[in-house]
Order: C-alpha cells, then structure tokens, then sequence
C-alpha cells in the first residue's frame, strides 16, 4: 500500500538524518531514486527548490515526493513518517537529558556519526556532480559540449561566492539567471 | 458535605487554571514556532538566531545557554535540527502537548508550500525557461553541497580513527553501493567499539 510505503520510506530517512539535509542525499538516492519517485535530476532540482523556501530539507522532500506519489494525504503520511522519529528520539532525551549526556556509548555512538556525515556529503558531491556534468552518462565528447562549459562556470562562480559566504539564495538566483542567459543564447544545446 | 462539595469545586477551578495555564502556552508555542517554521530558509542553523529572539527575548520559555544545549543536542541526534529543536523546547516549557504544539507549528508553512508547489513542478520543469533555470541552479547546488561538506569537514574530529572511518564509509557509499542505514550504524557502533577500546587503553575519547 502506497500510503504505508510513503510513511515508512520517510520514516526510516527521518530515523537516519544526520548532519543536515546533504549528508541524507546518498541515503535518499537510494531509496527514492531507486522506487522511480524521482531522478536524480529532479532530486539536485528539488534541493534547489527547497533552500529557496522555508523549512529543513527532509520535511519538505518527504512532503514534496508524498504530494506527487500520493496527493494531500500521501503527504501527510510521508511528513508525518519524517518526523516523528525526531519526535520520539527528543522526548526521551528531553526526559533523560543528564543520564543521556554523560553516558559514554551514546557519545560513543555519536562521535562515530561524525565522520559519516563526511562521507556522506562527499558521496553525495560524487553523484550530484554526475548529474550535473554528465547527464547523459560519461563520455569525452560531454567535455566539448556547450551544456557542460556552462555548467562548469556557474559551478565555479557559485563555489566562489559559497565560500565568501554569500547567501545560498541569492547564489541560486544568481545561477538560474546564467541558466537562463545561456539557455537562450542557444549554449545549452 | 457542603465543605468537601466546595473544597473540590475548589480543586477544580485550580486544575482548570493550570490546564487553561497549559492549553494558553500551547497555543503560544505553537503560534511563535510556525512563525519560526515560515522563516527558516536554508536549513536549521538560520533559525538560531530566531529561537533566540522569540523563545528567549520575547518569552523567556529558556535562557541563552539552554538555547546552545538545545541546538548542541539537535545537532547530534538524527533528525532536522528545526524539527528536534521545536520538540524539545516544546517539552520543557508545557510537556508532552507542548512539544506535540511546537513540532506541529514548525512543520505547518513549509507543509503547504511544498504541497502547493508540487501541483504545479513537474510539468513547470517541462516549460523551456525554467529548464535553463535549472541546468543553471544544479551547478550552484553541486557548489552548495561542496560548502557544506567544508564546514562539516571542519567540526568533525581530527584523529586516525576519524579518517579510517570517513575513507570507509565513503568508499561504501559512493563506489561500493552499500546500504547507507547500515554504513550509518556501523559506524555509531564502531565509535561505540572505539570508546572503550580507549577508555581501557587510558586513552581520551575522540
């Protein structure tokens, strides 16, 4: 059933957010990419969408992909499945806080999360990076075409300005105005 | 008889008060957190300075140094930090029902943009404008992504063990296929491993 598969794809992703939205890219990859709820492409677009609009990433792409799969109460199902395992995970802590705090295999536990979040955003750099310069797949002639010339500036500008800590959503507005701009004068292919 | 009757009507005008006292700061909780719910752009750092005003300055429901636990804490168990934030502050000023008020409230703007954008992205994505728009905006996100791989690289604990674990769960990840819940909990085991393993050692924790 649609709805019970919405709340608990989202509800083991909500369980596994770590580290803020990026690190949860790889783990979103292969859960909804892999149902054919969305490609990746529509995945880098929805990040987009959702740094441009308020609220964490999680809650707005479960809400996002349990609209499309399954209408109004798809997302509530897919909401409802990502959140609550913070819910829970926050109560009891809220409960235990100092016994929490000070014992040494949660720290333990969460100390080896850390890393992980690493590795999570560099993998998620790796499969959003081939989505964005190899759509089609990788070949040598991709090198040659417009599209990936284009890409490669805005990607470039946009680093730039994400390290002089420019504001995510000024950079993407930035970068969809050069989309644009290069779209119509025929660079995009 | 009379004075028990009216001892407990007066039992009762006082639980009324405190449940009045109760539903008020529910309802506060949750008007003053889907305030901060509509505002959040860019993810859970960008409400910090929010919280601050509204839940220390405005209503005193938490000190300033509560706010630094409450984000060091959301910061560290799964789950958005706005969603974890929202329930424990919840928690502590009205229960149970408060956290229930506040998570609710956070969730609620970004619910109904999502919801309103999905009846129109997909076939907006299709329209020739915004699909250059977008072939512009995925190399900005690619970018975005690379920042805050930095900033997470930066907070993450500097040790060989730390390395051994991020070359490993990364080459899981991105080269091997592995499931990524896994990887995750292997690696909270092997920082579990790890701790003791030092502990016995007289060695400091990671």
């Amino acid at each position: 059933m649609i709805f019970f598969e919405l709340f608990w794809t989202f509800f083991k992703i909500g369980a596994f957010t770590i580290g803020g939205g990026y690190a949860m890219l790889p783990l979103i990859e292969s859960e909804v990419t892999r149902k054919g709820w969305m490609t990746m492409e529509e995945v880098v677009n929805f990040v987009a969408v959702s740094e441009s609009t308020p609220g964490p990433f999680a809650v707005n792409v479960s809400t996002y992909i349990g609209a499309e799969t399954g209408g109004v109460f798809g997302a509530v199902c897919a909401t409802t499945g990502v959140i609550l395992p913070s819910f829970i995970i926050i109560l009891v802590i809220a409960h235990f806080l100092k016994a929490f705090r000070e014992n040494k295999y949660v720290q333990g536990f969460l100390g080896g999360l850390k890393p992980v979040v690493v590795s999570l955003i560099a993998s998620a750099v790796i499969s959003v990076g081939s989505s964005v310069f190899f759509p089609d797949g990788f070949s040598l002639s991709t090198f040659a075409g417009g599209a990936f010339l284009v890409s490669f500036f805005i990607f470039l500008a946009a680093l730039v300005a994400a390290f002089k800590k420019m504001h995510p959503i000024l950079i993407i507005l930035a970068a969809a105005a050069l989309g644009i701009g290069a779209g119509y004068m025929g660079l995009l292919g | 008889m009379k004075k028990t009757a009216g001892k407990a009507t007066a039992g009762k005008t006082a639980a009324d008060k405190a449940q009045s006292g109760r539903t008020h700061n529910c309802l506060i909780l949750f008007l003053t957190f889907l305030k901060i719910g509509a505002f959040t752009f860019g993810g859970g750092y960008a409400m910090i300075p929010l919280i601050e005003h509204e839940i220390v300055n405005r209503r005193h429901y938490a000190s300033e140094d509560d706010v630094l636990e409450i984000v060091a804490i959301a910061e560290s168990t799964p789950g958005p930090i706005a969603i974890n934030a929202a329930t424990f502050i919840g928690y502590r000023v009205a229960g149970i029902a408060g956290s229930f008020a506040a998570t609710f409230g956070v969730v609620l703007p970004s619910f109904f943009i999502i919801l309103i954008i999905s009846f129109f992205l997909r076939s907006f994505e299709s329209v020739r404008i915004v699909k250059y728009a977008f072939a512009g905006v995925r190399a900005a996100v690619l970018a975005l992504i690379i920042r805050a791989l930095a900033t997470m690289y930066k907070t993450c604990p500097k040790s060989l063990f730390s390395y051994i674990l991020m070359a490993a769960a990364f080459l899981a990840v991105a080269f091997l296929g592995a499931n990524v819940l896994l990887v995750i909990l292997f690696s909270g085991a092997a920082g579990v491993f790890w701790t003791v393993f030092s502990a016995k050692k007289g060695g400091k924790i990671t």
